[in-house]
């Protein structure tokens, strides 16, 4: 959990590289506790279920299950994983669909992101945060994901490292996560439906520029093929 | 912030080693708590794996009459033609995995006071009760039909099972150009958006197969769930508010069902017209399951009272009623809302045994229906504990929440569908697996 880097703890890390020769990784993790002192006091939780956890946020995170699955491992085949999201991702998410800004194609959580607090969403972020992701167990083309392995280690491994299967700084796990969602998600992109980064619309503009939809079903099916 | 909180647990447990919440048996002094659930639905089956969850050390045996459940909701689907009875079907096995002591038999009575429940086998004595009965149906208001006539030719179907299964086989008997007519309830009753995403899906199956046939909705109600999505998803696929349409829906006192004639299929409504079906389908008005009567849990209205923040039945201390039995002021009677309390009370029924405090109560529901082929729409909501704002009287206060789209894109409207299936696989699981 401790080596997790958000992207404004990045910046304030770099900034005091610059004002003043403090050593980076003390800044980063003195940057990083601050803004979620909740790490800090969760850091000895047990990866089982629930585990140790603050009688709040299994209240709150439970309700989650019933579209997410248990502990946020979705069954599937749309609705995605939310277990090991990092809380950067978490909250991030949350507070976008609550500013409405999570896209309009069909999807209830905007309505149901509304109904909660900060407090309340860092608590469910603590919460997922811990859980383990596992796998999708789905289908996929061996030869489209060849070919879609090819386009992410040209487009997309800068931010989603190591074949996607890391949620860093807001990047969110792709490896592994279920198809129909990783291809909604990229079109929308496209569309311009979905909000995100500007280096990842361009990114993903840029993979279709090259090889059409045939590009952003091969991604689908790379990131699929990793269970 | 409380209940399982850390300082609690250090205050419930002085004297024991702080080895964790929930992997230690937390009764001091010798043998585990005893809960025995009533009804392996959604609400008993989630409250029954969420107390294991929560904490394993808790003695939970499960009581069900029956060895495999259908699933209420996605039934509808059966009847379009899209799912199979055994696509609905869900069995024991995964809760027996979670320690849960599962016993297949029926309820013959319970006890409040001497706290044991009596089945045809043997006698269970618990420290917390939890009822999950479902609902059960109130046949003597409806001149003609009764549970045997149900049973036998004109099904309700609204407990998935055996009449699911003969409700799809008239339909697939009647020929084209047949009339269908459904009758749905008075308020309340369980799943308020399922009578018309049932029309739906016969209309989906019709559509394809015998175009020439009719819906015929004859609604007490002048409104229902959904009421706006629904019609527009009708006029989109099924011709709607034309002279050629395939459903027809009326609602009000008029259109109430008054009388039956189980022979040639044929309703009187509240105005006095004949209404002859091909396939008729009554889902008669309904009450908390017989388990609740028989324990007396029910209030003068059927249902059974509750505090909306453990579920802990107001007329018997340590019995639980959740699901669509409870009066769950707030909540619709949905498979989802019946998940979530279920979740709610294994925490409250938790707390209560180790005589720490509830956490602050979360509350979500989320509905799909599909309408027809790519074709979905869904309502939502998140709630807390909280009054009414008139009566100030304990409600289940919604926070957020509210429909798909009147004017949705097709995309979003075929997303929803991909949607509900998923919410459907990762509910199951939630319960049974």
């Amino acid at each position: 959990m401790g080596h997790k880097i958000s992207l404004s703890t990045m910046f304030v890390a770099i900034g005091l590289t610059f004002s003043a020769s403090i050593a980076m990784a003390a800044d980063e993790a003195k940057a990083d506790a601050k803004k979620a002192p909740a790490v800090e006091a969760k850091a000895d939780a047990k990866a089982a279920p629930a585990a140790g956890d603050d009688a709040r946020a299994i209240m709150l995170s439970y309700t989650c299950a019933g579209c997410h699955g248990t502990d946020g491992v979705s069954t599937g085949p749309a609705i995605p994983s939310i277990a090991g999201m990092a809380e950067d991702t978490f909250t991030d998410a949350m507070v976008a669909y609550k500013d409405k800004e999570g896209g309009k194609n069909g999807t209830i959580m905007d309505r149901i992101a509304a109904g909660y607090s900060d407090e309340d969403i860092a608590a469910m972020a603590g919460f997922f945060a811990k859980q383990k992701f596992v796998a999708a167990k789905q289908d996929f083309d061996a030869a489209k994901a060849e070919a879609g392995k090819k386009i992410h280690e040209k487009q997309c491994k800068k931010c989603h490292e190591d074949g996607g299967t890391k949620d860093i700084d807001g990047s969110s796990i792709l490896a592994g996560q279920w198809k129909p969602y990783i291809h909604y998600t990229l079109v929308d992109v496209l569309s311009g439906d979905r909000e995100v980064g500007k280096k990842m619309a361009k990114k993903v503009k840029a993979a279709h520029a090259d090889g059409g939809d045939d590009a952003i079903a091969a991604l689908v099916e790379y990131y699929a093929s990793q269970q | 912030m409380s209940n399982f909180s850390r300082r609690n647990f250090l205050k419930a447990s002085a004297g024991a080693t702080a080895l964790g919440i929930m992997g230690v048996p937390f009764i001091a002094h010798g043998a585990a708590a005893k809960v025995v659930i009533v009804g392996g639905g959604t609400g008993g089956g989630t409250a029954a794996k969420y107390i294991k969850m929560m904490d394993p050390s808790v003695d939970v045996t499960l009581i069900e009459k029956n060895e495999f459940y259908y699933t209420c909701y996605m039934s509808n689907e059966v009847l379009g033609g899209d799912r199979t009875m055994d696509q609905i079907k869900f069995g024991y096995d995964g809760m027996k995995g979670h320690g849960i002591n599962v016993v297949i038999d029926e309820v013959t009575a319970v006890d409040a006071a001497k706290k044991t429940v009596t089945t045809k086998g043997g006698e269970f004595a618990y420290d917390k009760l939890i009822v999950s009965p479902g609902v059960d149906y109130k046949f003597d208001g409806i001149e003609g039909y009764d549970e045997k006539i149900s049973d036998e030719s004109i099904p309700h179907a609204w407990k998935a099972g055996p009449q699911t299964a003969m409700l799809r086989k008239q339909l697939e008997a009647m020929a084209d150009g047949g009339s269908v007519v459904i009758c749905p309830p008075t308020n309340p009753f369980r799943c308020p958006p399922g009578p018309y995403e049932r029309a739906s899906q016969i209309a989906m199956y019709l559509k394809k197969e015998k175009p020439k046939s009719k819906i015929i909705i004859q609604d007490p109600k002048q409104k229902f769930s959904k009421m706006g999505l629904f019609t527009q998803g009708w006029k989109d696929l099924y011709g709607y508010g034309t002279d050629n349409s395939m459903i027809e829906w009326a609602g009000g006192d008029d259109n109430a069902l008054a009388k039956v004639d189980a022979a040639t299929k044929t309703i009187t409504n509240g105005f006095g017209d004949e209404i002859k079906a091909d396939v008729l389908n009554i889902i008669p008005p309904q009450k908390a399951g017989k388990v609740a009567f028989m324990a007396g849990l029910t209030n003068d209205k059927g249902w059974c009272p509750v505090d909306l923040g453990t579920f802990e039945s107001t007329i018997h201390k340590d019995v639980y009623v959740i699901g669509d039995a409870s009066v769950a002021t707030g909540m619709p009677k949905s498979g989802y809302a019946a998940n979530s309390q279920g979740k709610v009370c294994a925490a409250a029924v938790i707390a209560a045994i180790k005589g720490t405090e509830v956490a602050k109560q979360a509350y979500v529901n989320t509905c799909y229906s599909i309408i027809g082929p790519d074709y979905g729409i869904s309502v939502a909501a998140v709630y807390d504990l909280g009054k009414d704002k008139d009566k100030g009287t304990p409600k289940i206060n919604k926070l957020s929440g509210g429909l798909s789209a009147v004017d949705a894109s097709a995309t979003s409207r075929a997303r929803e569908v991909q949607y509900a299936y998923s919410w459907y696989n990762n509910i199951t699981s939630d319960i049974f697996k």
